[in-house]
C-alpha cells in the first residue's frame, strides 16, 4: 500500500530511533510474528505427516480414494468436495483484502459488505468441514478380513454397519493387496454375493468399518490421526478466524474505526484470515493431493 | 493522550479511488490465476491416472510442490500486502522461516528413509 513503507528513507533515518525501521506499526509487526510461529506449528505437523507417510511400509491411503462423496449425491467425485472448500477459503480470503482495500479509502459501506460476505464464506467452511469428518467417521461400509489376509469390502443399499449381512443388497468386493479402496479384479469379477458373501461373512477374523482414533478403514492409523489433528487444528484456525472477523465486523458497523481515522484492525484481522488461507493450501496439497 | 512524536503508520495506509481501482484490478488478477491452479491441481488429481502412466506420478508430485509454492507467494505477497512492505520486515518474516523448515524438511526425510530402511529390514 501506498504512504510510509513506499518512502525512500535512508538506512540513517530509518534505524535512527524514533520510529519503526519497517515503517509498520506495533500491532501489524506482533500479527506476522504469530503468524510465523503459527506457520511453524503446521509447518511441523505436516513435516510429522510426511515423515510418518515416508517411514511407513504399508500401503498409505490416496486422496482421490478416500475423498470422493458429496453431500446428498451418491456417484464418484474424486476431491470434487475438497476442491469446493478450496474455492469457498480462497473467495472468502479475496473479500477480505477486498474489504481491507475499502477500509484504505474510508469507504464504510464496502468494507462492511465484504467483510460480511468473508464471515459468511468462513462459516460455510467450518460446516463444510463438519460435513467431511462426519462422512470421513461415518466411512463407506467398512472391511473384513479373513484368516487368509484377503480383504473385502462391505457393501449393501441401506449403508447397515451392524448387521450388513442381513441387509438388502448385501455383497462384498474384494480389495487389491497394498491399495486402500480399490477392487481386485485380477481373477475376474472382484464382487461376491449371495450365499458365498455370507459365507466369507461368517468366516471374518476382523470388520473394521469408518474411522477413530486407534483404527480407520481406509489405511493405517496415522492416516486417520493426522486427518483429524492437521484438518481438526486448521477448522479451529478458521472457527476463531470467524469469530474475528464477525467482533471487527461489528466494531465496523458501530463505526469505531471511522471515528479513529483509519481501518487498521481490519487489514491486522485480514493477515490472520489470508494466513488460515495460506496453511489450507499446503494442507489441500500435502494431506490430499500428494 | 495524544503524542506527536510518535508516527502513526496506519494513517498512511491510505490511498485514493485511483489507486483503489488498480489495486482491486489486480486483486481479481491474482483471484483468478488462484482459481485456475486450484483447477488444474484437483483435475490432474483426479484424472492422472487415466492420463498418464504411474512413472508420470513422481512428476506430477513434483508439480504439485511447484503450483502450492506459487499460490503462497501470490496470497503473501499480494493478499498479505508483504510485497509491498519494506524490504528489511519482508526479510525478518520470510528468511528465518525458510531456513528453518529447509532444515526441518532435510532432516525429516533423511531419518524417515532410514527409518523406512529398517522396517523393511527387521519387520
Amino acid at each position: 500500500m501506498a504512504g510510509e513503507a513506499t518512502k525512500a528513507l535512508s538506512n540513517d533515518v530509518l534505524w535512527g530511533g524514533g520510529r519503526s525501521p519497517f515503517s509498520i506499526s506495533y500491532g501489524k509487526m506482533m500479527m506476522w510474528f504469530f503468524l510465523v510461529s503459527d506457520a511453524l506449528t503446521f509447518g511441523g505437523l505436516l513435516v510429522a505427516y510426511g515423515f510418518v507417510r515416508h517411514a511407513t511400509t504399508e500401503a498409505w491411503p490416496i486422496g482421490e480414494e478416500v475423498f470422493r462423496a458429496l453431500p446428498g449425491l451418491t456417484g464418484d467425485f474424486p476431491l470434487i468436495y475438497v476442491a469446493l472448500m478450496t474455492a469457498i477459503l480462497i473467495f472468502s480470503s479475496v473479500t477480505m483484502v477486498l474489504a481491507v482495500e475499502a477500509g484504505h479509502r474510508m469507504d464504510k459501506k464496502g468494507v462492511v459488505k465484504w467483510l460480511f460476505y468473508t464471515v459468511i464464506g468462513g462459516a460455510f467452511f467450518v460446516g463444510s468441514q463438519a460435513w467431511e469428518w462426519s462422512h470421513f467417521i461415518h466411512g463407506g461400509g467398512g472391511y473384513i478380513t479373513l484368516a487368509n489376509g484377503d480383504k473385502y469390502w462391505v457393501h449393501n443399499n441401506t449403508h447397515d454397519t451392524h448387521d450388513p449381512a442381513n441387509a438388502e443388497g448385501f455383497h462384498l468386493v474384494k480389495a487389491l493387496p497394498g491399495h486402500y479402496l480399490k477392487a481386485d479384479e485380477s481373477h475376474g469379477h472382484a464382487h461376491v454375493e449371495g450365499a458365498e458373501a455370507k459365507k466369507l461373512w461368517e468366516e471374518r477374523v476382523d470388520y473394521v468399518d469408518g474411522a477413530n482414533m486407534t483404527r480407520n478403514e481406509y489405511g493405517p492409523p496415522q492416516y486417520a490421526n493426522f486427518f483429524f489433528f492437521i484438518t481438526g487444528f486448521h477448522g479451529f484456525h478458521v472457527f476463531s478466524g470467524v469469530v474475528i472477523n464477525l467482533i471487527v465486523l461489528l466494531m465496523v458497523i458501530k463505526g469505531v474505526f471511522h471515528r479513529r481515522g483509519h481501518y487498521e484492525m481490519v487489514e491486522k484481522a485480514g493477515l490472520y484470515w489470508h494466513f488460515v488461507d495460506l496453511v489450507w493450501v499446503f494442507v489441500f496439497t500435502f494431506f490430499y493431493l500428494l | 493522550m495524544e503524542r506527536d512524536d510518535i508516527i502513526e503508520y496506519s494513517l498512511d495506509a491510505h490511498h485514493s479511488e485511483e489507486e483503489g481501482r488498480k489495486i482491486r484490478k489486480k486483486i481479481w488478477t491474482v483471484t483468478l490465476l488462484l482459481a485456475i491452479v486450484t483447477a488444474i491441481e484437483v483435475t490432474l488429481g483426479a484424472y492422472w491416472k487415466e492420463w498418464f502412466d504411474a512413472s508420470a506420478w513422481g512428476t506430477i508430485k513434483l508439480l504439485y510442490v511447484v503450483l502450492t509454492l506459487v499460490k503462497a507467494g501470490y496470497i503473501v505477497a499480494v493478499f498479505m500486502h508483504l510485497g509491498d512492505e519494506r524490504r528489511n520486515i519482508r526479510n525478518i518474516i520470510l528468511l528465518p522461516y525458510i531456513l528453518f523448515i529447509l532444515y526441518l524438511l532435510f532432516i525429516a526425510i533423511w531419518e524417515s528413509n532410514y527409518v523406512h530402511r529398517m522396517l523393511e529390514l527387521f519387520q
